[in-house]
């Protein structure tokens, strides 16, 4: 299992929308390391630029100032053709609205990224994704057949199924109830834990950031704290003095 | 409410112009038909008054043949006439005219001068009639001499002291041009005519056919008798042997015969603008259907905002409105564009006609535009209608709807389009009411058809896609195609019309073909064969006395023909050939009686024509002739039902003496075995060196000349049908565009999770293409079935053979390829623009 080493990096990012008087600041200078191995939270009250953060990292956004990149690719300056293999090869994507298609099964959805990189997968490492989702007997019906929480889990495998350097989660849980959501964050963090997968998060609900090993907490764009095997308590307590700071 | 439609209809505005084309198309034909048609006839009425403006009444000779005015030959008023017309009461002054179609002229190219459909007159020359305006030189002197109109003289090109050779009802003859006129009004002519204006006894000998003749008399009325008195009096004098008619009645009869022209064109126009308009439905009610859809939530917000069901539909229907209104208006005015193309194209010769927007024009154009457009939008406000408040709450995936009822409705209209086409073609019906029937059944069995495709859209549209599905853009393509099978079967019912007329044409086509092919090389068994260009042409008799002669030729005859009446008024045409020749070259077969050489007054008659009259061996006809007055034939013949000859035959002898034409039109020759075919045709060509108008051509080379006219109009078809076709691309590219927007999200994951630009514009295109190659197959079924249904049904005016073009219509499903493709580039660099970022952040 690769447990050293960084995964995906942010260096002095800066993320300027509009001009003169107009001018928002999205991102002020972040830098962030994100080791391999490791579920890491980004955490933040809304426009504190955490989604932003994570759309460069993962490419999906182009950085103003700064430096990203991800394993030992450089990110920033990428064209869109080298931008799509990088996320072909090295990223996966979970969303808060699922996004699978609806013209194909819970199984084709899962092996779509490797159908695009027209790739095989592993069966092993697919047979265990499939166990670890608990989604076997679910694997020839539709979207629309499937759960809310069933639907994400499909949608994690998807992720996982590729063995990405690192997986961006946005906000995986927002759609579902505690339940589901517990399902959910409960394999994300096993995957970590048994397979090695890095993870970063991004949520604004503190149970589900106590799952990570590492909580970031983004403020006006600037990493302002940061926690380690944190607990919901000590993740709502820092957000309360993040907001106190931010009413004074 | 209203504020709220238009907002609606403002961010909407791309799409729905997109759906406004297919009106916006079909107005453009409709507007500038009538447009053209209006204004062209106002300016031959126009045209006819000044004509007549110096002519109370007319009197010419009582007819010997029915028909139009054009094709009507008046019988020619002798000298004596003119006298007698002077003696009438309140006659102030007569005069003789001679004037007739069919003085063609040879260019300077060798080829005889042609005008697209204004006559070739031949005119006796008269010194100031008031109407020709001498520009040149002087009228003719001297019988070789002529003087000939502006337009003559500039399609030569010709000046004064040219010699030009004339081929008139003699063979041709040489004069020398003493001058050039134009018409008052600084007019080179009235409509485009060539004139030939000889000496008055030249004229008539030439154009006439006898001396001391005259075509017309036009007559004066002394002052303060009114035009209708002086006819009055005439009819008194002259009773049924002339007609006589008044310079307006005269100017009507002449306009007459335009309009008839200008209405078939009219017509023509108008019918590819009611096929425009039909395939424009189809798009306009996808695409409200699609935008309604897409809506779902807001319309719900509405209705849940206390939005009646009554204003959700006028919602939608005003946005229809709008729409139509917008799209009629610019459909007027490209319209007036074709309009001013095509007369520029087909009437170059009326520089003077102005083109305006008439009454007629502007009031068809937005009634046809906009009812189009609220016809195809009600179906699509019905179902806004429906829509549940509590949608709003929703997620707008909205199940797909049962396809029962569509596939039963579409079963039921398309099982009555079927018979009702089937009865049209078959059936007892007459007349007119065919081809209301006709017309009926082939609507109602496209919509049929249309409402079916839903059903037949999911398991075709799997089996085209497969074709695609070796890669994953190709596999998501074709998923996405079946997706929505009442969409796509919209979309692909728009290409099935269009094709389906394309095929339908090309199978009667065809069919038409081969059938021309078989019924010349069954019954036309010649090795040669004489032919003209034009209608009037003729060649000499002794052409095929010589060809008779030459090495290698076994047998040749010439066909006389002329249009005669029985005593009934009755058409008869009439034609004349040397028999005991050419029963062995047309291959006619004794029915009863004999086919011999026949002697004066005889007749063999075509077992069709001997059945319907009730005529047989030994029975007599009685033929009012061109030149020969009444007389009776004693029939001594009978030949066999065959497809090239029908008509009544007699003697050479007979056809000169009686017809208008004393000399063949056609000939056929046959050669003996091994003959030497190109060596002969030379020499008859030799001998035809004085009539231009006539070649010779192998027997394969006839049946191409014959065949390749209905491949011309079939290529005129063709281009018009295209517009049909053009609207269905276009009807893609909204679906397709539509569906894009709506599958943004999914977009913008797939090229999160690594798709390339490349392969999501791919998924687009496989999507237009199996769309599009749908749409072309059922077309082409359809098509097919339309086609092979009139075939049959015209198998007893002797189309026998069917012919379906399957290679042609494999292009037809390789253009439906590229079709396909080409609808898919907007689309796809839409797609494949998505921008990944917004595409999946929550809104």
């Amino acid at each position: 299992m690769r447990t050293t080493g960084i995964a995906a990096k942010a260096d002095a990012v800066w993320k300027v929308y509009g001009k003169g008087e107009a001018q928002v600041i999205a991102l002020g200078g972040v830098s962030v390391d994100l080791a391999r191995g490791e579920f890491t939270a980004i955490m933040g009250p809304s426009g504190s630029g955490k989604s932003t953060l994570m759309h460069c990292l993962a490419g999906l956004d182009t950085v103003t100032r700064g430096e990203v990149s991800i394993g030992d690719t450089k990110v920033t300056g990428l064209s869109d053709r080298g931008l799509t293999a990088l996320r072909r090869e090295k990223v996966g994507f979970i969303f808060q609205q699922f996004n699978l298609l609806p013209t194909l099964t819970a199984e084709e959805n899962i092996l779509l990224p490797l159908s695009i990189a027209g790739r095989k997968p592993d069966p092993t490492w697919y047979k265990t994704v499939i166990r670890t989702v608990g989604l076997a007997d679910r694997l020839k019906h539709k979207p629309t057949e499937l759960s809310g929480g069933q639907q994400q889990r499909v949608a994690c495998a998807r992720a996982l199924v590729s063995r990405p350097d690192v997986i961006f989660a946005d906000e995986p849980t927002g759609n579902l109830d505690s339940r589901s959501g517990a399902e959910v964050l409960n394999f994300l963090r096993s995957s970590v834990r048994e397979y090695g997968q890095t993870i970063v998060m991004v949520t604004h609900d503190p149970n589900a950031a106590s799952y990570a090993d590492r909580v970031i907490f983004l403020a006006d764009g600037k990493v302002v704290s940061e926690l380690r095997e944190p607990t919901a308590d000590a993740v709502l307590d820092t957000m309360k003095r993040l907001d106190g700071q931010g009413a004074r | 409410m209203f504020r709220a439609t238009w907002k609606s209809l403002l961010s909407r505005k791309l799409r729905l112009l997109l759906s406004g084309m297919a009106v916006v198309l079909g107005v453009m034909a409709v507007s500038s038909a009538l447009i053209l048609t209006d204004s062209l006839s106002a300016s031959f009425d126009d045209m006819f008054r000044t004509v007549n403006k110096n002519v109370d009444v007319q009197v010419s000779g009582a007819s010997t043949s029915p028909g139009s005015e054009e094709d009507r030959r008046a019988e020619p008023l002798a000298a004596s006439a003119v006298d007698k017309v002077r003696g009438v009461a309140g006659v102030r002054e007569a005069v003789g005219v001679v004037s007739s179609d069919g003085a063609r002229v040879v260019g300077k190219n060798g080829k005889v001068i042609v005008t697209q459909g204004p006559p070739r007159l031949g005119v006796g020359w008269r010194d100031g009639d008031g109407v020709t305006d001498l520009r040149e030189g002087t009228g003719p002197t001297a019988a070789d001499q002529v003087a000939i109109n502006v337009t003559l003289a500039k399609a030569g090109p010709f000046k004064v002291g040219d010699r030009i050779d004339v081929l008139t009802l003699a063979a041709k003859k040489s004069f020398t041009v003493s001058g050039v006129f134009g018409m008052t009004g600084n007019r080179d002519s009235l409509g485009g005519e060539t004139i030939v204006a000889f000496t008055e006894p030249v004229a008539q000998q030439l154009m006439l056919g006898k001396p001391g003749v005259y075509s017309s008399i036009t007559v004066r009325a002394a002052d303060g008798v009114s035009a209708d008195a002086v006819k009055a009096n005439l009819v008194a004098v002259f009773g049924a042997t002339a007609v006589v008619r008044t310079s307006a009645e005269v100017a009507k009869a002449q306009a007459a015969d335009v309009q008839e022209f200008l209405t078939i064109f009219q017509n023509f126009l108008l019918g590819f603008a009611a096929v425009t308009l039909f395939v424009g439905i189809f798009l306009i009610l996808n695409t409200f259907s699609i935008l309604v859809a897409q809506r779902t939530r807001e319309l719900a917000l509405l209705r849940s905002l206390g939005a009646g069901r009554g204003q959700v539909i006028r919602s939608v229907l005003v946005e229809a409105l709008v729409v139509g209104i917008v799209a009629s208006t610019l459909g007027l005015f490209a319209g007036y564009g074709v309009a001013v193309l095509l007369k520029q194209l087909l009437f170059s010769s009326l520089k003077d006609a102005t083109l305006g927007f008439t009454t007629s024009a502007v009031v068809a154009s937005y009634l046809v535009g906009v009812l189009v457009t609220l016809v195809a939008a009600v179906v699509p406000a019905l179902r806004a209608s429906r829509v549940a408040p509590i949608a709003a709450l929703r997620d707008a995936a909205t199940a797909d709807k049962s396809l029962v009822k569509v596939t039963v409705t579409g079963a039921v209209l398309g099982a009555l389009g079927v018979g009702g086409v089937g009865w049209a073609l078959f059936g007892s019906l007459k007349g007119s009411s065919i081809w209301l029937v006709l017309l009926g059944g082939v609507l109602l069995s496209f919509i049929g058809v249309a409402l079916l495709t839903p059903s037949i859209a999911r398991p075709t549209v799997g089996v085209i896609g497969r074709l695609f599905s070796w890669s994953l853009p190709g596999k998501l393509g074709r998923r996405n195609s079946a997706r929505n099978p009442r969409r796509t079967a919209n979309t692909a019912a728009a290409l099935m019309i269009g094709l389906a007329l394309i095929t339908g044409v090309s199978v009667l086509a065809a069919s038409i073909n081969s059938s021309m092919s078989k019924v010349f090389t069954q019954d036309l068994r010649a090795d040669l064969v004489i032919d003209r260009d034009s209608g009037d042409a003729t060649y000499d008799p002794s052409v095929i006395d010589k060809t008779r002669q030459m090495a290698g030729v076994a047998g040749a005859v010439g066909l006389y023909g002329d249009a005669t009446t029985d005593v009934t008024g009755k058409a008869v045409y009439l034609s004349g050939t040397d028999v005991a020749a050419a029963k062995d070259i047309f291959n006619l077969k004794v029915k009863s009686g004999e086919l011999r050489d026949l002697r004066h007054n005889e007749v063999v008659l075509g077992e069709e024509f001997a059945t319907k009259r009730g005529l047989g061996t030994g029975s007599s006809l009685k033929l009012k002739t061109s030149r020969g007055g009444e007389q009776t034939f004693v029939v001594v013949g009978v030949y066999a039902k065959q497809q090239l000859l029908n008509e009544p035959l007699v003697s050479v002898a007979d056809a000169q003496e009686y017809f208008h034409t004393p000399a063949p039109m056609i000939g056929a020759v046959k050669l003996k075995p091994g003959a030497d075919a190109a060596g002969v045709k030379r020499q008859i060509e030799a001998l035809l060196v004085d009539s231009p108008e006539i070649s010779v051509a192998s027997q394969a080379d006839f049946i191409k000349q014959q065949t390749g006219q209905v491949d011309t109009l079939l290529n005129m078809l063709y281009a018009l049908l295209a517009l049909a076709v053009i609207i269905a691309i276009l009807g893609i590219v909204n679906t397709l565009a539509l569906s894009v927007l709506e599958r943004t999200r999914e977009l913008g994951m797939l090229r999160a999770v690594g798709m390339s630009r490349w392969s999501a514009m791919r998924m687009i295109t496989v999507e237009s293409v199996v769309i599009s190659v749908f749409g072309a197959l059922l077309g082409l079924a359809v098509g097919t079935g339309l086609g092979v249904a009139v075939v049959r049904a015209l198998k007893d005016q002797g189309f026998d053979v069917l012919t379906v073009p399957w290679t042609r219509m494999l292009v037809f499903l390789g253009l439906a390829v590229v079709v396909g493709l080409f609808a898919a580039i907007l689309p796809a660099i839409r797609a494949a623009r998505v921008n990944v970022l917004q595409a999946i952040s929550y809104e």
